[in-house]
């Protein structure tokens, strides 16, 4: 989130699109009815199904799974033809003005550079003119053909309402009546948020619907102010905090890049991470990329981290391929190139697609170590459940290692919530039976690791033998040393320009900006930096003081960066340093500096007659409306369909499905067409339970019992469906059997002039747990990604349905 | 039981017997049912262990009682048929209140006033034993709506209130009648009580030489 | 559930005495069940099994949201998801959170035939006292809403308690407590109709014309309120009552007939008596016996 959840309340339109808030985050949903209460909000729904958040919203409007762009591309159309947009917002905080290289195109649904042998773009082109001085070009009256306003204009004009309603299957009065509604909320004092989820990312065009999104908001100026901004409900309790510490396979904490293959030298690295200004005195954070980078090794391998050997770039693995992702990974096993797997608070089973793939490869294994507080049932794919888990345990030789961990309630710890808040929690109980934590067990693999390596050599262990380990109990380091490591320390006195200490040797830092490039410093992860400072645990704060009321409360917790509850607010204010919306202020210039009820996401002092951007994330300091080349499949947004869609794409026939998406041999074999699999499916989750722990817990199974799928009246006439009757759906790749709930909440879209039917899959049951068995939604899902993130396609796939009877057991 | 000799048999050993599980169902249905009918009489419930207890056994001793009520209109309903004798004999109900009974018209094994109390039974048993079941909640109460159930419930108190009525008469009849109570304990009556209060029985027996209760059937028609 | 001090009762089932009444400047308490924020989550439900400590089966899916499919001894509140084409064609799903309303004359109170098995509060919370209550289930022809459940294993009539053991030590009930959207209040009744006012008139300022309180006044009002999106059409709220009143039959059956069934019983006793005093035993005479022995010689002879 780019907001906070109490911020919410702020706004005056919510949009809840790729996402169903009051379905999966009921409790943060408080604030959207706290929006609609005290501020008079209008709440507008844009889904397949008309869901739970639907049955609170002010507009609904039904949506085929998958062509979210479409329908947003034609929204800015619409937004730009009726010239609703903030005017000044958009002109001093975007690049609309900056021009564009000459080489860059977009034709037949292909951006310039596409090269088909790599399934990818050369995305040289796809950047600013510059000048003799390196800052991009810009032409401020929009006129020149080539600034982004004239190429947003012409890249989105083919979205007309007519095209969208074909695409999308959106009625075009409904479309027409939310276009008119968000168009309202480019008056300065108007502000929308974008409430999404899941039901954007889990697209192979996810990153895309995201900023299609971004690029509405920044259009209607609802980027850094109070009740606006791209916020992402996150799915899990800690989700925010998996990716900030680096839990993915590209990146190192605090969103550091892990090297790749073409950067055998830390100054290979760091070349490209100069982070240039690419306008006149813009500032950047990630000027300081070469201090949170040394900083970072410091923590990882203290002293052996040095000047002369680079802070031991060396050690660092190399990326020979983009990313490791959850597909490539059960890719490899399935063709025997992975065969150990070590299994930490996952459950593939249920979550990764296609499962009978999932299945099949974990059979491929030598080795399998699952580390979970439940029985899953990855730890237990080998074992025949009946037709839920046909697994043959004779034909499987992996060898299954089940380490019962502790969960959340049972050790101290933070979780970072979709606000970015780092919120501390305490242990309430002891773990059950033999259960240990993940700390515990992963610092004794470790250990184990180590004293192989010591003994007998390998091939290179410099980077296990260096890692440092300096905790109090070297065998099972305490959570709070751990939040001080990521926090960091000074290794040596630090000292200001005046020669004044700020901090001495080994004292906790105050904030990142207190890092250095020089090894003084050390720091696990830059952006928790402020986390766990001198005066104490400061996400362990509990002061709910709001001033203004306007749901930050600066006091509660610790956000990061920095303690900054709202991203780029600087934004919230025009030029002069005055906000936008005058009711709803946070930050303003005061003539010496930024003040207000928020830590500036800005120079404190920097003086509005400076012009510095308000994005100082970015080089150019504006918000993309062209992205630059920093997408893998185009600088704006462009509607593809989903790799397997009951449509052609009427945009581009030739260039249906995104072409720089990745997708391997077997899984394209295991596409389906609309021939054999006429209807499209979604799948979700519902408020009864949590992915696939809850039905391990009694009231939840009680409120939930048992596996269902949603299908539309029509549909269910057509196919002599009964209501809570056994169905089959089935995919190309396996198929389920469970009740059916025929409902009036999905109704047969025209599409393209076809009516297209849509079925909705939840996803929570499983074979184990106290729910009733049932075979998971995954069973269906194709196994292709987001082009940049590699999410699986969740959302928007082929299956058939038919009337059946209840599984044999 | 051995009978005096000369006496008549009023009603046989099995008549009695199914007689008094009737009537004794009657009375633990009366104090269970008044129970659970008004607050004021709650404290019957204590007679049967409490409320839960009351309830529990109520529809069961009324089961006992239709299955035993069944068994006695078998045994009584022909001598129970409505005649022209019950019209005058009715028509003489003074003289029969004010134990005058010389100039009532004369009538056979029962009066009129008993075959009211049989047939009134015979109706108000089974409308409560069928409304009965419908509010039987533990077995029941799934096969039917709570409006039948209202239903079902208001007419079983008002049959119940009708049937104690009815059986008021009936114990104060038998109480009344010297010679009634034995005729259903130990099941004989003189004849000079047949004479006196069912006339046309005596003659009926005294034509086929039956001692009772009923005429022998091979013995000619019974004089008029 | 809780027995609490017997003072507060203003009510009690088959009871022939007034409670005493000296603590009744209690003020009356009420639930608002605001239906139009309502996001049907099930947090209610969780947090009333959670409180109260019960646990229904693992059940089935059956063709809605419902689970539960009902209420039960073990169900005390449940979602109730309705799916509904308003006049303009557009879906409506309508979530009521279905439960005991704790009607101010309660028709399960008075139905019930054991002394002090319902109570009402004075603060209006109608309440079952499981020790007194027999399962005879007259409480569930009583209740024009269908709440009261018998359980099969005890035998005790079960429904929610509005939570009294926790308004009674001054906090909200569970379901209230657990609210995510804030759906469900609890306060004063006069602060919640207030409240309601309020809603309604947001509801009407976004279209829904006939937007109002639920609040019927068949049964006295109630001490669970919904503010409705359509208060002209309770019933497409999964059957919520249109006009809830204790059935005319319950009245009747609880109302004149018990008087007068005690009436006609004592009448027919005492005439009984009276006929006694009056006219009599009716005794056979020594000339009937006499006569009869003449009778049966005669046709002795004659045979």
């Amino acid at each position: 989130m780019t907001n906070t959840w109490q911020d919410i309340k702020n706004a005056n339109v919510i949009v809840v699109m790729g996402g169903n808030a009051a379905e999966a985050h009921p409790c943060g949903f408080k604030w959207v009815v706290e929006a609609k209460i005290e501020n008079g909000a209008k709440l507008l729904v844009i889904d397949p199904r008309y869901t739970r958040t639907a049955s609170v919203a002010d507009v609904y409007a039904p949506i085929r799974p998958g062509t979210d762009i479409a329908f947003l591309n034609g929204l800015i159309r619409y937004l730009l033809e009726k010239d609703a947009i903030q005017h000044d917002y958009v002109r001093a905080y975007t690049n609309a003005s900056l021009l564009v290289k000459e080489g860059f195109g977009f034709e037949d649904g292909l951006f310039s550079g596409y090269r088909e042998e790599i399934n990818g773009y050369d995305r040289s082109d796809w950047d600013y003119e510059l000048d003799e001085q390196g800052f991009a070009k810009a032409d401020d009256t929009w006129q020149h053909p080539r600034c982004v306003m004239r190429l947003l204009r012409n890249h989105v004009d083919r979205y007309t309402p007519e095209t969208v309603s074909r695409i999308c299957g959106t009625p075009q009065d409904k479309y027409l009546q939310i276009c008119e509604l968000f168009a309202g909320t480019a008056a300065p004092d108007k502000a929308l948020t974008s409430l999404f989820a899941l039901g954007w990312t889990q697209h192979s065009v996810g990153s895309q619907n995201i900023r299609a999104m971004a690029m509405v908001q920044l259009l209607l100026g609802n980027i850094g102010v109070a009740g606006g901004g791209m916020n992402a409900l996150r799915g899990h309790s800690n989700i925010q905090g998996l990716t900030d510490v680096g839990l993915l396979s590209e990146l190192m904490p605090g969103y550091l890049r892990l090297p790749t293959d073409a950067e055998p030298t830390f100054e290979d690295y760091m070349k490209t991470r100069q982070f240039k200004p690419l306008r006149p005195g813009q500032t950047s954070y990630w000027q300081n990329y070469r201090k949170f980078f040394v900083s970072f090794q410091k923590a990882i391998y203290g002293d052996a981290a040095r000047a002369d050997n680079d802070w031991s770039y060396d050690w660092l693995p190399k990326l020979d391929v983009p990313l490791y992702d959850i597909i490539r990974a059960f890719e490899m096993m399935a063709n025997g190139q992975m065969n150990g797997y070590i299994c930490q608070g996952f459950n593939p089973m249920q979550a990764f697609p296609d499962r009978g793939k999932t299945r099949r490869a974990l059979g491929k294994l030598k080795f399998l170590v699952t580390m979970d507080p439940l029985d899953t049932e990855t730890s237990r794919f080998w074992e025949n459940f009946g037709p839920q888990n046909p697994s043959d345990p004779a034909a499987i030789q992996t060898e299954v290692f089940q380490l019962p961990t502790s969960c959340f309630a049972e050790e101290n710890g933070s979780l970072v919530n979709s606000s970015r808040w780092l919120q501390w929690h305490w242990k309430a109980a002891d773990p059950p039976g033999q259960a240990r934590s993940d700390i515990w067990i992963m610092t004794g693999l470790c250990h184990r690791l180590r004293e192989m390596y010591r003994k007998e050599g390998g091939a290179f262990p410099d980077p296990i033998l260096n890692l440092t380990w300096n905790y109090t109990d070297p065998a099972n380091p305490d959570p709070e040393e751990l939040a001080k490591e990521m926090n960091g320390r000074a290794l040596a006195d630090l000292k200001d320009s005046n020669g004044a200490v700020t901090a001495h040797a080994g004292q906790l830092l105050e904030g990142f900006a207190q890092l250095r490039d020089d090894g003084t410093t050390a720091s696990g992860c830059w952006i928790f930096s402020g986390c766990f400072t001198e005066k104490g645990n400061q996400m362990a704060r509990r002061d709910a003081t709001d001033p203004r009321e306007q749901g930050l409360a600066p006091n509660w917790a610790w956000a990061w960066p920095a303690n900054r509850r709202i991203l780029y607010n600087r934004a919230s204010a025009d030029a002069a340093g005055k906000a936008w919306n005058p009711e709803k202020p946070i930050i303003q210039w005061n003539g010496s500096r930024w003040v207000g009820i928020d830590v500036p996401d800005y120079g404190p002092t920097t003086k509005p007659s400076d012009a510095v951007g308000p994005f100082i994330m970015n080089a150019e300091g504006v918000g993309r409306l062209f992205a630059r080349d920093q997408m893998a499949d185009g600088p704006f947004p462009e509607h593809y369909e989903p790799f397997e869609s009951p449509s052609e794409n009427v945009l581009h026939p030739k260039v249906r499905s995104n072409p720089a998406a990745r997708v391997f041999a077997d899984d394209r074999a295991a596409f389906g067409t609309a021939k054999e699999f006429p209807y499209v499916a979604t799948t979700y989750r519902l408020t009864e339970h949590f992915h696939f722990w809850t039905k391990h817990a009694l009231i939840n199974a009680i409120l939930q019992p048992e596996e269902f799928v949603e299908i539309g009246e029509v549909l269910a006439r057509q196919k002599g469906i009964e209501q809570g009757g056994w169905v089959r759906v089935a995919s190309k790749r396996g198929a389920i059997v469970c009740k059916a709930y025929v409902t009036k909440r999905i109704r047969p879209l025209e599409v393209n002039g076809k009516p297209t039917h849509v079925i909705g899959v939840p996803l929570h049951w499983g074979f184990t747990g106290q729910a009733r068995k049932g075979y998971g939604a995954n069973t269906l899902t194709p196994s292709v990604g987001d082009a940049n993130s590699q999410t699986p396609e969740f959302k928007a796939f082929l299956v058939n349905v038919e009337k059946a009877h209840a599984p044999k057991e | 039981m051995t009978q005096p000799k000369g006496t008549l048999t009023r009603n046989t050993t099995a008549a009695r017997i199914n007689h008094w599980i009737t009537g004794g169902c009657f009375i633990l249905l009366l104090f269970s049912g008044l129970a659970m009918f008004h607050p004021m009489l709650f404290f019957l419930a204590e007679l049967f262990g409490g409320g839960q207890w009351t309830r529990a056994i109520h529809p069961w001793i009324g089961t006992v009682l239709m299955l035993s009520y069944a068994g006695l209109i078998v045994q009584f309903w022909r001598d129970n048929l409505l005649n022209r004798d019950d019209i005058n004999w009715m028509k003489a109900i003074d003289s029969v209140l004010a134990n005058k009974e010389e100039g009532v018209p004369e009538v056979a094994r029962f009066n009129a006033g008993q075959k009211f109390v049989f047939w009134s039974m015979a109706f108000l048993v089974p409308v409560m034993f069928i409304t009965g079941l419908v509010i039987w909640d533990v077995y029941f109460s799934a096969y039917t709506t709570i409006e039948q159930q209202r239903i079902a419930v208001l007419i079983h108190s008002l049959a119940a209130i009708a049937a104690i009525i009815v059986w008021i008469i009936h114990v104060y009849a038998a109480i009344w009648v010297r010679g009634s109570m034995r005729a259903m304990t130990q099941g004989y009556v003189t004849p000079g009580w047949a004479w006196r209060h069912h006339r046309k029985w005596l003659r009926r027996l005294a034509a086929t030489g039956s001692t009772g209760p009923r005429p022998r059937a091979d013995r000619g028609p019974a004089p008029r | 559930m809780a027995d609490l001090q017997s003072q507060n009762y203003i009510r009690r089932s088959a009871s022939t005495l007034t409670p005493p009444s000296v603590r009744d400047h209690e003020q009356e308490v009420a639930k608002l069940i605001d239906v139009s924020r309502c996001i049907g989550c099930k947090a209610c439900q969780a947090a009333c099994m959670e409180w109260n400590n019960l646990r229904d089966e693992i059940g089935h899916f059956e063709g809605s949201y419902d689970n539960p499919a009902d209420l039960s001894p073990s169900t005390w509140t449940l979602m109730r998801f309705a799916e509904w084409e308003n006049d303009k064609g557009d879906l409506e799903w309508l979530i009521r959170k279905d439960g005991c309303m704790h009607c101010e004359d309660p028709g399960c109170l008075k139905a019930c035939p054991a002394p002090g098995a319902i109570v009402q509060y004075a603060n209006g919370i109608v309440d079952f006292i499981s020790e007194n209550c027999i399962g005879c289930g007259y409480c569930v022809k009583g209740c024009p809403f269908d709440i009261p459940r018998i359980s099969q294993v005890d035998h005790k009539s079960y429904k929610c308690t509005l939570c009294s053991d926790r308004v009674a030590v001054g906090l909200e009930p569970a379901c209230v407590k657990a609210c995510p959207t804030g759906a469900i209040m609890f306060g004063t009744k006069a602060d919640m109709k207030t409240w309601a006012e309020e809603r309604v008139v947001d509801l009407k300022s976004r279209g829904f014309s006939n937007a109002g309180l639920y609040d019927p006044s068949g049964v006295g009002g109630t001490h669970v309120m919904y503010v409705l999106h359509h208060a002209d059409k309770p019933s497409i709220y999964a059957g919520l009552p249109d006009n809830p009143r204790i059935s005319i039959l319950v009245d009747l059956w609880k109302g004149i007939v018990k008087p007068l069934a005690l009436a006609g019983i004592a009448f027919t006793a005492v005439t009984a008596f009276f006929h006694w005093i009056v006219a009599g035993p009716n005794e056979v005479q020594p000339e009937d016996e006499a006569n009869a022995q003449r009778l049966l010689r005669k046709t002795d002879d004659s045979r």
